[in-house]
């Protein structure tokens, strides 16, 4: 049997453009509500620029914190996108449709907001543009090439640049049906942005082309974003923990496993904000949770193998690492939480389709990840300089102040802020796809059972 | 004014026999570098300076226990690992065998302070302040740096131009160990160091002090420690960071050979 109705092209285009052409009634206490957290957290850093770091609660050994714990984070996320578009696309997987779109956008702001980080970072944000942007003309000095702080923003700036390029192609046909159903100012951008756009069959070819071709360009940018941010650690020789050759894949399971997660959560989300329900529909949500077994599984062979290699040295200061993590208070206690949340309750959830099937579970299982990897960024980096080399005299703790904490809050505000905005200016369902999806589908007889199939051309 | 050019290396030497621990040096350093008064906050806050530290280890079990002391400074390691990781090349390694450190080029990312294995490397997480009355005792050769940037042992470089003006330049001739002492052109902490634990001189100066530990201890790299002349020997060694300053074992005739406990 078929799931979901099959849907006219009005219906699709009435309910997908919903979020756009009404609005919600929660939406405006939502968005302000949103707006005054980011109103402190702005307050907070404007604090923290005039007085100087010293209000966080960063010290000498610990010079990296909370800020690059989620600065990791965001990237991570940021790996949804492509793996669901890119990926899948090429794979052929289906059941990606109705999911790529949000998952590109989830992309584009957590990039952002992940670039934010670093900013804040260094407490003299101004100063940036220095490292950054390679202008330094008058003083003849480049930046230094053999920095992984240097290949960090051209990575990342790279993904940024072609995960757009990937999201307006994958809009423009949808621009014009929205350019369709406006009037008056809307319908003038949307006619700019829809850049001309009838549907004929030269444009379609040119816009799958297109797409087909990002999809596969844009792949080693993707495993080469977070392999580059695991190389901040890796590269430091002095930091026993972070000296790893495991890390770049390590890092970049991981951040397919809370980018996938977090989109998951982003549909349920979605579907029950705007009633979805024909869309978003439980084979969708079910398919990821099958996706996100094998990539938490594979995720976790590499936790244990960097444990292992950790280990496996009996270096002095490597084990005293280890030891932090798993007995010192309160990083044992976070280093249980981090490995139950990540792995053994979403999976032990995931296994059975009913659960996979239901959204409360699922979202549960999606948050639970994304805390859990949280906590993972923040288990390698802060015990792995609290007990830096063997000069046990100046090992110290770590102790996040409250301007800390209301940044990081502040992050997850902002990037749903900038999805819910998004959400009312342009569909976050692609239309086209679900539509050229519906088309496709058909059912096949095997036997005594009819199961859904896809019709492909090719 | 142009002279021949004369290549230094500069290195150190530290005795750990001859040390007591009485932070003479950091006293010293912190007068010379113009760093903030570590006040109480400073070390509640684990943010205090010290360029030079002196760390203080326990060894043996009451009552047979001793207080061990090493002095820390940047080690100025040939091999730095924190010079790679600046994005902006605020700290890099000059022509002297110094690692010497740009402040207004630093833009706060903190990742070589991550990267020095010996943590010697300081933030300024807040502005510094110094009393009132204290202001004039500032140092005029030294920079006063402002919050947002790294800072770190220096080999105290102003008293080495200082030198090298004097004595190359107007006098033409040579700064070498002699000409160094004379004109007091040696680091502070060097200089304040009441039982000489503490060494400096060129490496490339035949009649220096320090030439023949450096020699001894880069014919003998860490596989054949065991056939090293002298008590030399560098800390973390098997990082391969090269430094430029050496420690001499300290040597306990009543706690070796396994005859304690
Ligand atoms: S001791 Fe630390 S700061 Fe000094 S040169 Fe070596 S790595 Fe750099
Ligand atoms: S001044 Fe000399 S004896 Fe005193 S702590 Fe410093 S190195 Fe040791």
């Amino acid at each position: 049997m078929q799931e979901g109705r099959v849907l006219s092209t009005r219906e699709i285009n009435r309910d997908l453009l919903r979020s756009i052409l009404d609005t919600p009634r929660w939406f405006w206490p939502v968005v302000t509500v949103l707006g005054l957290i980011l109103l402190v957290a702005a307050i907070a850093i404007g604090i923290m620029v005039n007085r100087g770091l010293g209000v966080t609660g960063l010290n000498r050994p610990v010079a990296w914190g909370f800020f690059i714990t989620n600065f990791v984070f965001w990237i991570g996320i940021s790996h949804a996108g492509v793996m669901l578009s890119a990926i899948l696309r090429l794979a052929k997987a289906e059941w990606r449709r109705p999911a790529t779109r949000a998952a590109e956008v989830l992309t584009l702001f957590s990039l952002m907001t992940a670039m934010i980080m670093p900013i804040v970072h260094t407490g003299r944000p101004w100063r940036i543009l220095y490292w950054v942007f390679p202008y330094d003309f008058a003083r003849g000095i480049w930046p230094n090439i053999r920095t992984p702080l240097v290949w960090d923003p051209s990575a990342i700036l790279t993904y940024l640049t072609s995960s757009t390029l990937f999201v307006i192609i994958a809009l423009v046909p949808d621009f014009a049906v929205l350019r369709d159903h406006t009037t008056g100012i809307a319908h003038r951008v949307y006619s700019v942005l829809a850049m001309g756009w009838e549907g004929n069959a030269r444009q379609w070819k040119l816009q799958i082309v297109a797409g087909v071709l990002l999809s596969a360009l844009i792949l080693p940018v993707f495993v080469s974003v977070h392999s580059i941010v695991s190389w901040d650690f890796g590269m430091a020789a002095a930091v026993k923990s972070w000296h790893s050759t495991v890390f770049a894949p390590y890092f970049v399971v991981g951040a397919v496993h809370s980018g996938v997660s977090a989109v998951a959560f982003a549909l349920i989300l979605l579907r029950w904000c705007y009633g979805w329900q024909d869309y978003i529909r439980h084979e969708h949500i079910d398919a990821l949770g099958r996706l996100l077994i094998v990539v938490a599984t594979g995720w976790f062979y590499f936790l244990v193998m960097e444990i292992l290699f950790g280990m496996y040295g009996r270096e002095a200061d490597e084990l005293m690492v280890r030891q932090t993590q798993f007995t010192y208070w309160p990083y044992n206690f976070w280093f249980i939480l981090f490995v139950i949340t990540t792995y053994f309750i979403p999976v032990a959830l995931w296994l059975s389709r009913a659960w996979r099937r239901n959204l409360w579970i699922m979202s549960i299982a999606c948050i639970s990840v994304n805390i859990g990897m949280w906590l993972e960024r923040f288990l390698i980096i802060v015990p792995g300089l609290i007990n830096k080399q063997l000069f046990t005299f100046v090992w110290a703790d770590y102790r996040p102040s409250i301007f800390e904490y209301i940044i990081i809050g502040s992050t997850f505000a902002l990037v749903t802020l900038l999805m819910l905005l998004f959400s009312r200016v342009f569909p976050l369902v692609p239309l086209y796809d679900v539509k050229e999806g519906d088309v496709l589908r058909t059912q096949v007889q095997i036997g005594r059972r009819t199961v859904p199939a896809t019709f492909r051309e090719d | 004014m142009v002279t021949s050019r004369i290549d230094h290396k500069w290195g150190m030497v530290v005795d750990l026999d001859r040390c007591n621990g009485c932070q003479a040096c950091v006293i010293a350093c912190q007068v010379e570098n113009n760093l903030p008064i570590n006040d109480k906050n400073a070390f509640l806050q684990n943010r205090a300076y010290e360029w030079i530290r002196i760390e203080r280890y326990w060894e043996g079990d009451y009552p047979n226990i001793k207080a061990r002391f090493i002095p820390v400074m940047c080690q100025h390691c040939e091999n730095a690992p924190c010079e790679p990781v600046c994005p902006v090349f605020a700290t890099y390694h000059n022509d002297e065998g110094l690692n010497v450190q740009i402040y207004n080029r630093c833009v706060g990312t903190r990742y070589c302070i991550n990267n020095c294995p010996y943590q010697v490397r300081f933030f300024n997480y807040w502005h510094p302040n110094w009393p009132e009355r204290l202001q004039n005792q500032l140092n005029p050769d030294v920079t006063v740096r402002t919050r947002g940037i790294t800072e770190k042992c220096t080999f105290c470089i102003q008293r080495l131009r200082r030198g090298q003006i004097q004595v190359e330049r107007r006098a033409g001739g040579e700064l070498n160990d002699g000409t160094l002492k004379s004109g007091n052109h040696m680091p502070a902490c060097v200089q304040a160091c009441p039982t000489n634990a503490l060494t400096f001189g060129d490496q490339n100066d035949v009649h220096s002090p320090v030439k023949p530990y450096f020699e001894d201890v880069n014919r003998y790299n860490i596989h054949h420690e065991k056939e090293r002349k002298t008590r030399g020997y560098r800390v973390l060694e098997e990082m391969n960071t090269k430094p430029n300053v050496i420690y001499l074992k300290k040597v306990d005739p009543n706690l070796g050979g396994g005859h304690h406990g």
